[in-house]
C-alpha cells in the first residue's frame, strides 16, 4: 500500500475520484438551480433544506470542500511534476497534431474555475455564513429566491459566471471521460460512455449559464 | 528538392546544445528521412565538419532504434511509421525542417540527436518478462489454450518497439503507454498470471523512479505511436496496478 500512495497511478486515481465526486455534486447543484427558474417556492424549500440540514451542513459540506481542495492541490502537484519531466523543452512542439487543446490545457481551465469559485464562495457561501453565524439572523425559508435573482442583477457578474461555465464545459469535456480512463474503464462501453460525458460537459454548464442569464433578464420588480 | 534543416547539435551530455542551420540540395522524394541525413553527413564529412549523430539500425521500422522529433512530432508528420520509414516526398522544395532529439528528463541527450533510452530497459528489467524453467522440461506455450481475442490483444501490445515516441509526444513526458504495453502483453496471457501482481507494481515503481511524467490521458502517445499501441493498455495497467496494490 505504501507504494500505491507514492505512485503516479495513485495520483491519477486521486484526481479521477475527486473529479467524479465533484461531477456528482454538479448534478445536485444544477438540479436545485433549475428549480429557481421553474418553481421559486421549491427552490426556497430546497435551499433552506441544504442550508440547515445537519447532515448536509456538517458532513457533506466539509467533504465537498475537501474534495475541491484535493482536486486543485493534486492538479497543481501533477502540473509541476509534469513540467519538470520534460527537462529541456522543444524548439518546435506540435501539440495540436495529436491531442485536443482542452486536454493539453486543463490547468488553465482549472485555474479559471478556481478563480470563479472564489467569487462564487464570496457571493453565496460567505454571505450565507455571515447571515447564519455572524449576524445570527433568524431562519427565513423564503429569502433564497430573491437573494439569488438579486445576485445576477449586475451585468458584469452575469458575464463572469457565463464565461466560467464555458471554461467548466471545456474542463469537463476532457476531465470526465479522462477520469474513467484513469480508473481503468476502457472497454466496449467506452464509446457510449464518452458520448455521455461529452453531452454532460455541454448540457450541465449550458444549464448553469441559462439560469444566470434568465435571472439577469428577469429581475424581481418591487 | 532544396531544404533548410535546423538541427540540434550538442557535443556531449554535459555540453550546452543549440540549433544549427544547414542547406541541403538534391534531395529526392524517394529517399528516406535517414538517407537524407546520410547525404547531409557525407557533405559535412567532405567539408571536414563533424557529422550529425543520430540513432538508426534496421531501417525497416521494427527495431525501435531511430527516433527524432521532426517539425514538432516524433517520427515526423506521418502516422504509424518510424523515422526510417518516413520518405522525403512528404516534404516540399524550399521547406524548413526542424530536427530535434526526443525530449525528456529521463532521456538525456548523449550527443546531437542521440538520447539515452536505457530508462526503458530498466523498466523492462523490473518485470517485463515471465520466469520459465528452461532446463529441458519447458511446456510448449501452444499447449495452453488461449482465447483468440486475448491472444490478439497481447500480440498487439507486444508490437511495441520501445522507440520512446510516446514519451516524446506526451506533453508530460509520460512513459505510461510503453510500460502499459509491456505489462499488457503478459497480463492478457495465462503464462503471465503467476507474476502479474509483482510485475505491474515493480514496473510502475521503476517508471516513476526514472522521472517520467504523469499521464493526463491526452492521447498524444496513441496517435504518435508507430505501432498504434492503444490507450486500452493504460487502462488495463491502471486496473492491474490498483488490484495488485489493494490485495497487497
Amino acid at each position: 500500500m505504501s507504494g500505491l500512495i507514492k505512485s503516479s497511478i495513485a495520483r491519477k486515481v486521486v484526481m479521477a475520484l475527486s473529479g467524479l465526486f465533484l461531477v456528482s455534486f454538479l448534478v445536485i447543484h444544477v438540479t436545485i438551480n433549475l428549480a429557481s427558474v421553474i418553481s421559486p417556492d421549491f427552490f426556497n424549500e430546497a435551499s433552506h433544506f441544504m442550508g440547515y440540514n445537519v447532515l448536509v451542513q456538517y458532513i457533506m459540506q466539509p467533504i465537498l470542500i475537501a474534495g475541491v481542495i484535493v482536486h486543485f492541490v493534486m492538479g497543481f502537484v501533477l502540473e509541476i511534476q509534469n513540467r519538470n519531466a520534460r527537462g529541456v523543452g522543444y524548439v518546435q512542439y506540435k501539440g495540436s497534431a495529436n491531442a485536443p487543446w482542452v486536454s493539453r490545457n486543463m490547468i488553465y481551465s482549472g485555474l479559471v474555475i478556481l478563480a470563479f469559485l472564489g467569487l462564487h464562495f464570496y457571493d453565496f457561501w460567505i454571505h450565507e455564513m455571515t447571515y447564519k453565524y455572524i449576524e445570527v439572523s433568524p431562519e427565513n425559508p423564503t429569502r433564497y429566491y430573491a437573494e439569488t435573482v438579486e445576485k445576477f442583477a449586475p451585468l458584469w457578474r452575469t458575464i463572469i459566471y457565463v464565461i466560467s461555465f464555458v471554461l467548466l464545459s471545456l474542463h469537463l469535456w476532457h476531465g470526465f471521460s479522462s477520469s474513467l480512463q484513469s480508473m481503468g474503464v476502457n472497454n466496449k462501453y467506452t464509446p457510449a460512455l464518452k458520448t455521455f460525458t461529452k453531452l454532460f460537459a455541454v448540457v450541465v454548464p449550458l444549464a448553469f449559464a441559462f439560469i444566470a442569464l434568465y435571472h439577469h433578464l428577469n429581475p424581481i420588480t418591487h | 528538392m532544396k531544404l533548410t534543416l535546423k538541427i540540434w547539435r550538442q557535443k556531449d551530455a554535459s555540453s550546452k546544445g543549440q540549433m544549427v542551420d544547414y542547406t541541403l540540395d538534391g534531395v529526392e522524394g524517394d529517399m528516406s528521412f535517414l538517407e537524407m541525413l546520410d547525404i547531409l553527413n557525407e557533405e559535412l564529412i567532405s567539408k571536414g565538419e563533424e557529422p550529425v549523430e543520430f540513432d538508426h539500425d534496421c531501417r525497416e521500422g521494427i527495431c525501435g532504434t531511430c527516433s527524432l522529433q521532426i517539425n514538432g512530432e516524433p517520427h515526423g508528420p506521418d502516422r504509424l511509421i518510424t523515422t526510417c520509414q518516413l520518405h522525403m516526398r512528404k516534404f516540399n522544395d524550399g521547406d524548413t525542417i526542424v530536427i530535434e532529439p526526443f525530449r525528456a528528463k529521463a532521456f538525456p541527450v548523449i550527443k546531437d540527436l542521440i538520447v539515452d533510452r536505457n530508462a526503458f530497459e530498466r523498466i523492462q528489467q523490473a518485470g517485463g518478462y515471465i520466469s520459465v524453467n528452461t532446463s529441458g522440461n519447458t511446456v510448449d506455450a501452444n499447449a495452453i489454450p488461449i482465447d483468440k481475442h486475448a491472444a490478439d490483444a497481447a500480440m498487439d501490445a507486444a508490437t511495441c518497439i520501445g522507440c520512446g515516441a510516446c514519451v516524446a509526444a506526451c506533453k508530460n513526458a509520460s512513459a505510461m503507454l510503453f510500460t502499459s504495453a509491456k505489462v499488457s502483453q503478459f497480463a492478457l496471457l495465462p503464462q503471465g498470471q503467476v507474476e502479474a501482481a509483482d510485475r505491474v507494481q515493480n514496473m510502475v515503481r521503476q517508471m516513476d523512479l526514472e522521472g517520467f511524467g504523469n499521464c493526463t490521458n491526452t492521447g498524444a502517445c496513441e496517435i504518435e505511436c508507430p505501432k498504434g499501441i492503444s490507450l486500452e493498455n493504460i487502462a488495463r495497467m491502471n486496473r492491474e496496478y490498483l488490484s495488485a496494490s489493494v490485495k497487497g
